[in-house]
């Protein structure tokens, strides 16, 4: 037995391997057995976001004004695929799982947008996406949300437009990522601004998006006011941003196809 | 030899990491906008210098020096990870403002140069102690640069309403700049000034004289 020499390749081989060994098995099981925990917070969040847009569940909240919890809450919505192509329900995709982020980046699943119609700035529009409905007893649309994003100043917003059963009338717009200035254009998730969204109207008299975000707003009761949102002061890039991923999401290339089509039959 | 008492307290005030040894300042800056974030990051800290400290002091025998960077840089790494996905199984919310942070007390000055300059030469126990003293320090002064940035910046501390906001109906214009990365230096240099006129021995010696400019007189 040669006598131990700490600074020899055998040492320092061994102490490598087994250094990696101890590590890899501590993070392996911290990751396996926390997994689940953190799937059902991942899911749990999304759901608390698309209730905030919607505006059934405060800010900061995890009940409603009931007392309803998230799950209860949102077991009010159905999650269905919409063909952004056609503008169809897509039954035969199943919502599970599917992640409109994910789909937008697969060439065969996306389309490229030419930077004249790209005015939210997002490079690639999926083809199917996931919206969610929340339906009256006799089967009307009460609320519908749909998922957008669009570039600001720094960084993708990511977020919900809650739409009235009209399918013309905002709900409510919360966005759940973004990476503005804060103080400035980080005042996206004030609660304050938010709260100026409900009842904006979408489209104007040829249907085409309308909304608008303005530094002085029309006077109250005049046609072009019903389309207008206070624009955050000192956030030019951001206000552009929401306005512009709103109007695309809205628009031809976004849900506009698949809301028209749903007005017609209903 | 230090005691074990010392190896603890000392670095909390007098050889305060951020201070005095001006280490650890990028995650200073970084979380210090609100104290929920920062009460977060300092356990985060606390637990990965504590624990790198013993494990690095654990095999501090057997390490070659040849790999002993790498040694405590796995060690650090996987405590981080850790902390990481506890994180995001138990607080949610705040591991989604934090997960860039968490992810960055690996290259934290103070992890590593505890690890190096500390649990090296000593054993688990005085190492553990130098760890949590260590990251103590870092604590108290994150948590008072949070405790000047969260109400100025937001009129808010811990997420509870102090100061009404202007933008909320209240009376308080909300200071912009104390939302911002580089509040956070004009923080912890009033800090280490009022410390060092505190106790004057912490001020460093200058290195060097600057010699008085004297071309003037060649014009002359």
């Amino acid at each position: 037995m040669p006598e131990f020499n700490k600074e020899g390749l055998r040492n320092t081989l061994f102490v490598a391997f087994a250094l990696c060994l101890v590590c890899s098995v501590i993070v392996s099981t911290a990751a396996v057995m926390l997994k689940p925990m953190q799937k059902a917070n991942q899911a749990l969040d999304q759901k608390q976001n698309i209730l905030r847009a919607a505006g059934m569940l405060p800010p900061g909240a995890t009940v409603d004004a009931a007392g309803r919890t998230v799950e209860e809450l949102f077991g009010e919505f159905e999650a269905r695929v919409v063909d952004l192509v056609s503008g169809q329900y897509s039954a035969s995709v199943d919502p599970q799982g599917l992640d409109p982020i994910k789909l937008a980046k697969d060439p065969a699943r996306s389309i490229a947008l030419d930077d004249a119609a790209d005015i939210a700035t997002i490079g690639r529009r999926e083809n199917v996406s996931v919206v969610y409905v929340r339906e009256t007893d006799s089967g009307a649309i009460d609320k519908m949300v749909i998922p957008v994003r669009g570039y600001g100043l720094w960084g993708t917003l990511y977020g919900y437009l809650a739409l009235e059963g009209d399918l013309e009338t905002v709900a409510g717009l919360g966005f759940y990522a973004q990476k503005e200035t804060p103080g400035l254009g980080g005042e996206v998730d004030n609660p304050a601004w938010k709260a100026l969204w409900p009842g904006v109207r979408l489209y104007d008299a040829e249907g085409a998006p309308a909304v608008r975000l303005v530094k002085s707003r029309s006077p109250e009761g005049s046609p072009a006011a019903t389309h207008e949102v206070d624009a955050l002061s000192g956030a030019t890039l951001t206000t552009k941003g929401v306005e512009n991923l709103v109007r695309f999401w809205t628009g031809e290339l976004g849900f506009g196809p698949f809301l028209n089509h749903l007005k017609s039959t209903s | 030899m230090a005691t074990p008492k010392e190896v603890l307290v000392e670095p909390i005030l007098n050889n305060n990491p951020i201070t005095l040894q001006v280490l650890g300042i990028c995650s200073a800056l970084a979380v210090t906008v609100n104290m929920a974030t920062t009460l977060v990051m300092c356990a985060a800290v606390i637990f990965v210098t504590t624990f790198s400290n013993v494990g690095v002091s654990l095999v501090r025998n057997r390490t070659p020096t040849s790999i002993r960077i790498i040694v405590q840089m796995t060690i650090i790494a996987s405590l981080v990870i850790v902390v990481d996905q506890v994180l995001q199984a138990v607080a949610y919310d705040i591991s989604k403002s934090l997960s860039v942070f968490v992810g960055l007390i690996m290259t934290n000055c103070i992890v590593m140069g505890r690890a190096e300059a500390f649990a090296m030469q000593n054993g688990p126990w005085l190492s553990a102690l130098d760890g949590l003293g260590n990251t103590l320090g870092y604590s108290v002064i994150l948590i008072a640069v949070a405790l000047v940035r969260e109400p100025l910046g937001s009129g808010t501390l811990l997420g509870f309403e102090i100061m009404p906001r202007v933008s909320d109906g209240g009376w308080y214009y909300t200071n912009g700049m104390m939302l911002l990365a580089p509040s956070a230096f004009f923080i912890i240099g009033l800090f280490i000034w009022a410390i060092r006129a505190f106790k004057p021995e912490q001020v460093e010696h200058s290195e060097y004289q600057i010699a008085p400019n004297l071309q003037y007189r060649e014009a002359m």
